[in-house]
């Protein structure tokens, strides 16, 4: 665990193995093989694997504030929807004139008689400020949220009941009209991005393969982090607080550190979801939804970042398959996997894969 | 309608008006010429009959009165016919009629005259034998009265023995009066008027001094107007106390069994709100079973014990396949009894559909006390509030004066040292759960009286009753009561404010600055105790 | 009201990541010859006066050893130096200069003052070797982390205290599995690193075998000159082993203080330990 190298010869491998996947078999497949070919892959799949690798993203943040710092936070879907927001706006704009109104505004001030702009739309035209945005305004709300909660020391459950408290208030507030979001409905309806249609199979191609590269990207970030000594002092404070401290490292830095790090990631990937899945609304900010992303990085495994990665693939993917085929027995089986990993398996299925090869 | 039925050519309804008017004009009395006049008048004839014979105040005339409410008053040529079943009376002269006539024709009753008409009832019931009767007539004529029926409610006034119907019908003749033509009679009223807790008397008040010319009538006035507007003011103060007490008491009932659960065993049970759930369940399957008895009423009671029961069975269920396992762990514990709360969402929607149930109040919940004109204080809400005073004085008893409630505090204090001394800890983890989830159950079967049953209600739950819990401070149940009447009242008040969305919005980030200011909630212990 | 919530100003003033910043007051002024200074402190919980007007100084280089029975405060009074619990009234000096009640823990630390715990506290899922170099004496800011890397010298100090605490065979292993007595060492250890001047120690012999006990009370008569030491001790045959000065406590103040026959010998002692 000393050594400085991020992956060893085999993590590589796959890692290379995966990218090579994207960026070359995908479009390949996608674009270029004729449609009637059964050799074909269709835009469906390309949408959903670009999805799932948003939420791989966040498992991978979630995997940095939890597994590594013993954080676990019941409210990462808030900075995962924040981001989508700070991008939708820009998605919206985009629109144009082309809304249900054909009215330069977007549909849903139309329809609440709104004859201008509210403040926090200023520049929303633009796509790096928006860019720009869904990384500051998760990365400020985390850092102030977390400022507060770590220098009061606020560890443990309480502090996850206190994020479910804020990602269940953020919900409250944005499902609200007057707050220039779009209210229960949110933000859908996406039509361009730079001024691209997005509903093309190019585009499709492009916002997973962005989605794949952001992937690795946060990947072999994390995998330095938590290999740097940084990473050993993480771990340290997961294990034994009160020791770091007395050793003089003020670990409240450490943590705000992670932890808006952590709100960041989320924030991008949101902003990547959102034109994929074309819609973003405050149901995104359930509580729910944040307990949802904890049981990812349980089922890959804690503390294994590719391991989080491969959990949201695991979960997410049955979920589809679920949800297509037999609806009603969804919630039994995630149910079952919440129960069954925490009782059986708190090493997830990483830990699983490691106790076989040894034996 | 009109037309079709009754007015017919112009010429013919001359004819008959005229006809009538010489047969009238010796043989039939005052009472009889308004009952013509409201058979074949026109419409503002038939409401000058209305308030002449709600001024008359006969029998007869509320007789005929609510035949024409109740559809059963018809004309016949030229009589007019009281139809009941298959008997009929003329109404003018009271004579049977043999035979229901064929030809009879509805009188058409349109919209305004229906508002006439359901006052002058209204007011036909002040002089009813029957006080209960007078006491709604009363209550409705507060805020529809009109200057025809001045003789009827002073008659009644004179007549009436009940003195709070009797106060209520002072209110109504002083509404009335101010329109008199008489300074003294406008001055009586004025200051009669001071005494109402009206919210309709202070814009009658209100007009009243716009239209006044007399100077010291419009002081006097005013001086009402301050009386009466101080006495709402108190009577809005009321109903807000008491909403936040009521929100409080669901918020008590909801949190009381995490307080055991979390506070004392220091189990997450993110499951609580559907331990709720099925509580809520509980209590709809109870109804069923009594549905289409006599005793129907007394299924809430017979609801209670089953609710405990259910929940409570789950509940040590979870405790024995689950959550004994997790015990040290919290975070574990959270993950998975949040499983265990899809599961169960998940299992009720498959058993009773997805679809909010019905349970229906007891005949003695439902209605209320009113306390002032316009602030009724639902039946429901009361006995609420009294059930959670109910079951935290049942579980303070049992934590204080029984064997498993000092076993309980012994396994939280020391779990080591409650072992040693003999103390069976897992059957107490086991029991000490069976009774949180108990209680959740108990909560499920009170918020089924008062809100929707469906497969999401503990979702809607689970957040608050951790707030309530977090903020009074884990293991302390007089904070778990202080946290639940406090969020009460902070909800209820900026709700007022603000409306309920910010004002629950407001709650929770006030919790998550006060959890940073105090992590062990608001009457924590301080000291090594809790550092570990 | 838990005074520990309350922000230190250089805390703030470090506020953007920057952790740790540097003690405000400056080097450790050992002047006088005292390395510590408590005068008059008070802690309270909850009514219960853990702490009672105690005083006492640790002159530079001392070795004392510090008894009482449970409950007397001791582990308590070592909350207060190194920043756990704030007193409720009191002084306490660090040198001449640096006052102890308005640091956080982490500048305590910095400050040169090491704490070992009653329960031998060490990062059970790293090896030995991280131990000592997570505590390491370094720039604890969480910058200069990131980007930290061992430099030769470094690493020889890490493998210089593997050896003193006998673990050199132990380096690359897991520190959860060592034995009872392994561990203690191993925080022994981890203090060293940190190169402090004033070593807090609760109780470093318990669960040891007789022969590591002995090689304990070697060890800390070869610190003292170098160090200060203060060891909180319930084994009295290695408190008169090691021991120069001894001072008790009981009830939260001190009753007593010397050389370790005139303790034994003092009347209030005797009755604390014995009377009842």
């Amino acid at each position: 665990m000393t050594s400085a190298r991020l992956y060893g010869p085999k993590g590589w491998a796959l890692l290379g193995a995966f990218a090579a996947f994207v960026f070359v078999v995908m479009p390949i497949f996608n674009l270029y093989v004729p449609q009637e070919s059964s050799f074909h892959m269709s835009t469906y799949w390309v949408t959903l694997l670009g999805k799932i690798l948003c939420y791989a993203i966040v498992a991978v943040a979630m995997d940095l504030v939890w597994g590594y710092a013993g954080i676990l936070s019941l409210g990462h879907g808030l900075f995962f929807a924040l981001g989508g927001y700070a991008f939708g706006m820009y998605l919206m704009r985009q629109i144009g004139s082309d809304g249900q109104y054909r009215q330069p505004m977007p549909d849903f001030m139309v329809f609440l008689d709104w004859k201008e702009f509210p403040w926090h739309w200023w520049n929303s035209d633009s796509f790096w400020w928006c860019a720009m945005l869904a990384v500051v305004v998760p990365g400020l709300l985390a850092y102030v949220f977390g400022y507060f909660a770590f220098r009061s020391r606020v560890k443990g459950v309480y502090f996850s009941i206190i994020t479910q408290a804020l990602t269940f208030a953020a919900m409250l507030a944005f499902f609200r009209n007057a707050m220039g979001f779009g209210g229960n409905n949110g933000f859908t309806d996406f039509r361009r991005i730079l001024d691209i249609p997005i509903a093309t199979p190019q585009m499709r191609m492009i916002l997973c393969a962005t989605s794949a590269l952001l992937l690795i990207g946060v990947l072999l970030l994390g995998r330095w982090l938590v290999t740097s000594k940084f990473g050993r002092v993480l771990a340290a404070i997961r294990d034994a607080e009160a020791r770091v401290m007395f050793c003089g490292y003020d670990t409240m830095y450490y943590k705000l550190f992670v932890w808006t790090l952590s709100a960041v990631i989320c924030g991008i990937a949101g902003a990547l979801y959102v034109p994929q899945v074309g819609i973003i609304n405050p149901s995104e900010m359930s509580p729910a939804n944040s307990i949802e992303i904890a049981i990812w990085v349980a089922v890959g495994g804690r503390g294994s970042l590719a391991g989080a990665a491969l959990g949201a693939g695991l979960v997410n993917g049955a979920k589809s398959f679920f949800t297509q085929n037999y609806p009603e027995y969804w919630l039994f089986f995630l149910g079952a996997i919440f129960i069954a990993i925490t009782l059986f398996l708190p090493q997830g299925v990483l830990g699983l894969v490691n106790r076989f090869r040894k034996s | 309608m009109n037309k079709g039925r009754f007015g017919g050519p112009f010429h013919m309804r001359t004819l008959i008006t005229i006809v009538f008017a010489l047969l009238s004009s010796g043989a039939l009395s005052q009472e009889g010429k308004d009952i013509e006049k409201l058979a074949f008048g026109e419409s503002d004839e038939k409401i000058e009959a209305i308030a002449a014979l709600v001024a008359s105040g006969t029998p007869k005339a509320a007789e005929v009165l609510q035949a024409l409410a109740d559809g059963e008053l018809y004309t016949a040529g030229k009589r007019v016919l009281m139809v009941k079943g298959d008997t009929a009376t003329d109404a003018v002269t009271g004579e049977k009629i043999a035979s229901v006539p064929d030809e009879k024709e509805d009188i058409t009753v349109n919209n305004r005259l229906r508002r006439e008409l359901g006052a002058a009832l209204a007011a036909l019931k002040l002089i009813s034998p029957q006080v209960e009767v007078r006491r709604s007539s009363v209550k409705e004529l507060l805020n529809s009265a009109e200057p025809a029926m001045l003789p009827l409610v002073r008659k009644a006034l004179a007549a009436e023995s009940d003195p709070q119907i009797k106060a209520m019908l002072g209110q109504i003749a002083a509404a009335l009066e101010l329109r008199s033509e008489d300074r003294a009679a406008r001055l009586a009223a004025v200051k009669k008027l001071a005494d109402s807790n009206n919210a309709s008397t202070k814009t009658l008040l209100l007009g009243f001094l716009n239209e006044e010319k007399d100077e010291e009538l419009k002081s006097e006035a005013r001086k009402s107007l301050s009386a009466i507007e101080g006495r709402l003011a108190w009577g809005e103060r009321l109903g807000v106390i008491f909403t936040s007490v009521s929100l409080g008491s669901i918020l008590l009932l909801a949190a009381l069994g995490l307080a055991i659960t979390y506070g004392l065993m220091g189990v997450i049970n993110m499951a609580h709100g559907e331990l709720i759930m099925i509580g809520a369940y509980a209590t709809y399957v109870t109804q069923n079973l009594f549905k289409g008895s006599a005793h129907f009423d007394w299924y809430l009671i017979a609801a209670i014990p089953v609710a405990f029961l259910v929940s409570a069975l789950v509940g040590m269920a979870l405790e024995r396949s689950v959550i004994r396992w997790l015990y040290g762990r919290p975070l574990e514990t959270l993950l998975s009894t949040w499983g265990i709360s899809l599961i169960l969402i998940q299992a009720v929607r498959t058993i009773f559909g997805a679809q909010n149930v019905q349970v229906e109040n007891p005949a003695f919940m439902s209605g209320g006390v009113e306390i002032l004109t316009g602030i009724v204080l639902p039946w429901s809400r009361i006995v609420i509030i009294g059930f959670a005073l109910f079951v935290l004085l049942g579980i303070w008893l049992l934590l204080n004066k029984t064997r498993l409630g000092l076993f309980v505090r012994g396994v939280t204090q020391n779990r080591d040292m409650a072992s040693c001394v003999g103390v069976p800890t897992a059957r107490v983890d086991t029991w000490a759960f069976g009774l949180g989830s108990g209680i959740a159950g108990l909560a499920g079967c009170a918020l089924s009286q008062i809100g929707n049953v469906g497969p999401d209600l503990g979702q809607s739950y689970i957040v608050d009753s951790f707030m309530v819990v977090v903020l009074g401070g884990v293991g302390q149940l007089a904070g778990t009561v202080y946290a639940a009447l406090g969020l009460g009242f902070a909800n209820k008040l900026l709700e007022a404010w603000q409306g309920a969305v910010l004002a629950k919005i407001a709650v929770l980030i006030f919790i998550i600055i006060f959890i940073q200011k105090r992590p062990q909630g608001m009457f924590a212990l301080k000291g090594r105790a809790v550092e570990s | 009201m838990s005074g520990a919530a309350t922000a230190h100003p250089a805390a703030l003033g470090a506020a953007g990541g920057a952790g740790g910043a540097r003690v405000a007051t400056g080097e450790l002024d050992l002047t006088h010859g005292v390395v510590l200074y408590l005068e008059g402190i008070s802690v309270s919980f909850d009514g219960f006066k853990a702490l009672d007007n105690l005083s006492l100084s640790i002159d530079a280089g001392e070795l004392r050893c510090l008894i009482g029975p449970n409950g007397a405060g001791k582990t308590t009074m070592m909350d207060v130096i190194t920043g756990k619990t704030r007193p409720d009234a009191g002084t306490a000096f660090f040198g001449q200069t640096i006052d102890l009640t308005r640091l956080s823990e982490a500048q305590i630390a910095q400050a040169c003052i090491g704490r070992k715990f009653q329960k031998p506290t060490i990062f059970e899922r790293h090896s030995v070797f991280e131990n000592l170099e997570l505590s390491m004496k370094a720039d604890k800011r969480v910058r200069k982390t990131l980007f930290a890397k061992l430099s030769a010298d470094e690493h020889q100090r890490i493998q210089d205290t593997l050896k003193l605490i006998h673990l050199e065979g132990e380096s690359a292993r897991t520190a959860g599995l060592l034995s009872h007595g392994q561990k203690q060492w191993l925080e022994i250890g981890m203090l060293l690193m940190q190169e402090p001047r004033l070593l807090l120690l609760d109780e470093p012999v318990a669960g040891m075998s007789d022969e590591e006990t002995e090689r304990t009370a070697e060890l800390f008569l070869s610190l003292a000159g170098k160090h200060s030491l203060v060891v909180v001790e319930h084994d009295m045959a290695f408190v008169s082993k090691i021991a120069r000065k001894v001072t008790v406590l009981h009830e939260g103040s001190v009753i007593a203080e010397g050389p370790m026959e005139q303790v034994q010998n003092d009347p209030r002692v005797i009755e604390v330990y014995l009377g009842r």
